[in-house]
């Protein structure tokens, strides 16, 4: 509004500015990911000198696989972020769809097939309430999920101990359908010397998907728009409130397929699985370029953040460093991931 | 809706495991055998939510106050300064006897004072063995974290190992210092900590995962509680390494696991004793003023349970008392 009314600074300039061609190099500069991409290079270099086995192709497979079980959630998490809502109840939510499916296996005998359908239809039931509840009462998503994500961990409790009479699932691994669900969601593909774990496959998969999305669809502005200025967005006609309870029922879909695969590595649950996880692919999603605020980042870049975090994370071991301290490093490993993130990306928007 | 579900119920079903095979097993329920009056006994733990083993000792609590014609209460938080105030609740209630464990001793101190004043028995379980005397308690039923730790080590040392990895499922859990502690103290080869986040299983495994990747002279993994032995052979398998993994406490699959040879030992303090005993020597104080232990701790475990053992304990850990 103010820019349209205000007097042109300078009326002698025909061309808009925002429409001059850009450099390759200038684009990429641009681009949320770098930061995390630089500072994914600097800790990659750093515990390849401090660790001697951390170079080996069985220590990237393990790092793969732990950077995996946080991206898959790390990606939708980041889309609902660049939508402008946070998530409380992501991390829980995994929990509980291993619960529904492995439960609804169990009690009504039936193949895990059909536990796992029932478990997807009902964790994209819990994402929508989330979102709907959210587009309903205005209220912040911060409270709204709260409320989700303590509702969840007490129905995990409460239900697993109704159901089952102890804290955890009883064993779905001798049922008809387990075998074959193993190998969609746990299984292992062995390519050349590189052991990957197929949580890989999906993780990359949702990557794909999502910035396809972002960058392709109408959709994907759709999602820019309403985390970039709700009001705004409704006024050149962006249907927000659909966009925010379909990135809900996203989440959902990743707390789904993380929830399966939880159920199908290790057949049984423990009702207190997943509770504070949340927090970590918040912390993926940021560090890879998410801005807290909405309207800003990227899929690759919540993969990247993902990536870093299972490399320190898993680093630290192969460093061997005292355990006594393993937090400490953790978090200050971190702090300078972000760090150097935020440096980076003053200095490319400088630069612009 | 239902008619839908239960249509897809009966069209997918499994013909192997599930409820329906569970049925076929008996369940353990008993009944009143003495005509004591109703009494109430509350327990107050330090457990977090959702965990396997307080589940036992409370099943054990249950099966006893079932007998006992005593009705049974039960809370639990992790935090000190909750579990007194939970404890404090029960005495405004009048129970007729109170069960507690001493996690953290100075928070519970004062309202294990308040109740000696109400004239309510208590007994400890668990932790606090060294407190259980001083602050009033008829006795104390537990596992010393050391001495299972103790066990621990001398076992490896009988097979043979060189170097073997603790795994701590809670940063700064004093009984799962004391148990590594323990273990060191008697293993006469080295011992590692590491420390995982234990509501994360996919990050338990990957980081036991990388330690073995990075010291392959690890010939045995410790983990500190039971769901986490399954996940540390897991580990070892991706890692290539044959490092053998042993455990603290039980349940089903480690019962079959040790079964199957994937699991070497595990070394149980038999969390349903703590629970069953105390609610019966509350049930004899108050028939018949008898103590036990005569103020020392009386010790439920531990005991090693190897691949032979495993087999008779199967039922008993599928049904969740063992």
């Amino acid at each position: 509004m103010s820019a349209a009314t205000a007097p042109s600074a300078a009326p002698e300039k025909t061309e808009d500015e925002r429409l001059a061609p850009r450099s390759a190099v200038r684009r990429l500069l641009g681009r949320p990911e770098l930061g995390a991409v630089v500072g994914a290079g600097a800790v990659f270099v750093f515990f390849s000198i401090v660790a001697e086995t951390f170079l080996q192709w069985s220590s990237f497979s393990t790092v793969l696989y732990a950077s995996s079980t946080i991206g898959i959630m790390a990606v939708p998490v980041a889309l609902l972020m660049i939508g402008g809502e946070f998530d409380l109840s992501a991390g829980v939510m995994v929990a509980s769809s291993a619960l529904i499916a492995s439960m609804f296996s169990y009690q009504m005998t039936a193949n895990v097939w059909v536990g796992v359908g029932v478990s997807l239809v009902a964790t994209l039931a819990i994402g929508f309430f989330n979102g709907f509840l959210l587009t309903r009462t205005k209220l912040p998503s911060f409270i709204i999920t709260l409320g989700t994500f303590l509702m969840l961990t007490g129905a995990n409790l409460g239900f697993t101990k109704l159901i089952s009479g102890t804290v955890s699932t009883k064993t779905i691994g001798d049922m008809e359908g387990f075998p074959s669900a193993r190998k969609v969601f746990a299984s292992h593909l062995t390519i050349g010397d590189v052991d990957l774990n197929v949580t890989i496959l999906w993780w990359f998969g949702l990557v794909a998907v999502a910035t396809w999305v972002l960058l392709r669809t109408r959709m994907g502005n759709w999602i820019f728009a309403a985390g970039g200025g709700a009001d705004a967005a409704r006024a050149v006609g962006v249907p927000v409130n659909r966009t925010k309870i379909g990135l809900y029922m996203a989440v959902a879909f990743g707390a789904w397929i993380s929830g399966m695969h939880l159920l199908m590595s290790y057949d049984v649950v423990q009702s207190s699985e997943g509770v504070g996880n949340e927090f970590l692919y918040i912390i993926a999603a940021v560090i890879g370029g998410c801005l807290m605020t909405g309207g800003y980042g990227s899929a690759v870049g919540a993969a990247v953040g993902a990536f870093i975090f299972g490399m320190t994370n898993k680093g630290i071991v192969y460093a061997q460093w005292s355990a006594d301290w393993f937090k400490l490093f953790l978090g200050a490993m971190l702090l300078f991931a972000v760090l150097l993130n935020a440096w980076v990306r003053k200095r490319s928007e400088a630069g612009k | 809706m239902a008619a839908v579900l239960g249509a897809t119920a009966l069209a997918g079903c499994s013909s192997t495991g599930g409820k329906r095979a569970e049925e076929r097993a008996a369940e353990a329920n008993g009944k009143a055998a003495v005509s004591t009056p109703r009494w109430t006994v509350a327990m107050v733990t330090h457990s977090g939510d959702g965990d396997t083993f307080w589940d036992i000792v409370q099943n054990g609590a249950e099966e006893a106050a079932r007998k006992d014609n005593i009705k049974f209460v039960y809370g639990h938080h992790e935090e000190g300064q909750q579990q007194a105030q939970l404890v404090q609740s029960y005495i405004d209630q009048h129970v007729d006897g109170l069960i507690v464990s001493l996690a953290k001793p100075e928070a519970m101190k004062d309202v294990l004072k308040k109740a000696r004043k109400a004239g309510i028995p208590v007994i400890t379980v668990n932790s606090g063995s060294d407190q259980s005397k001083e602050f009033g308690a008829l006795a104390h039923i537990g596992q010393d974290e050391s001495i299972a730790g103790e066990a621990v080590g001398e076992e490896l040392n009988k097979r043979g190992k060189k170097k073997a990895l603790c795994v701590l499922h809670e940063q700064g859990n004093v009984g799962h210092e004391q148990r590594c502690d323990g273990t060191e103290k008697t293993f006469t080869g080295k011992l590692e900590k590491l420390y995982v986040e234990g509501t994360n299983m996919p990050d338990v495994q990957s980081s036991i995962e990388a330690k073995l990747q990075a010291d392959k002279d690890i010939d045995a993994v410790v983990t500190l509680g039971a769901p986490f032995a399954d996940t540390a052979a897991k580990a070892a398998d991706q890692a290539g390494s044959d490092a053998e993994i042993d455990t603290f406490d039980l349940n089903a699959k480690v019962a079959s696991s040790l079964q199957d040879g994937s699991l070497g030992f595990a070394v149980d303090q038999q969390p349903y004793l703590q629970g069953y005993e105390a609610v019966d020597l509350l049930w004899l104080y108050r028939y018949n003023a008898d103590v036990l232990g005569g103020g020392r701790p009386v010790l439920t475990g531990p005991q090693i349970i190897t691949k032979d053992d495993a087999a008779d304990l199967a039922a008993y850990t599928k049904r969740g008392t063992r």
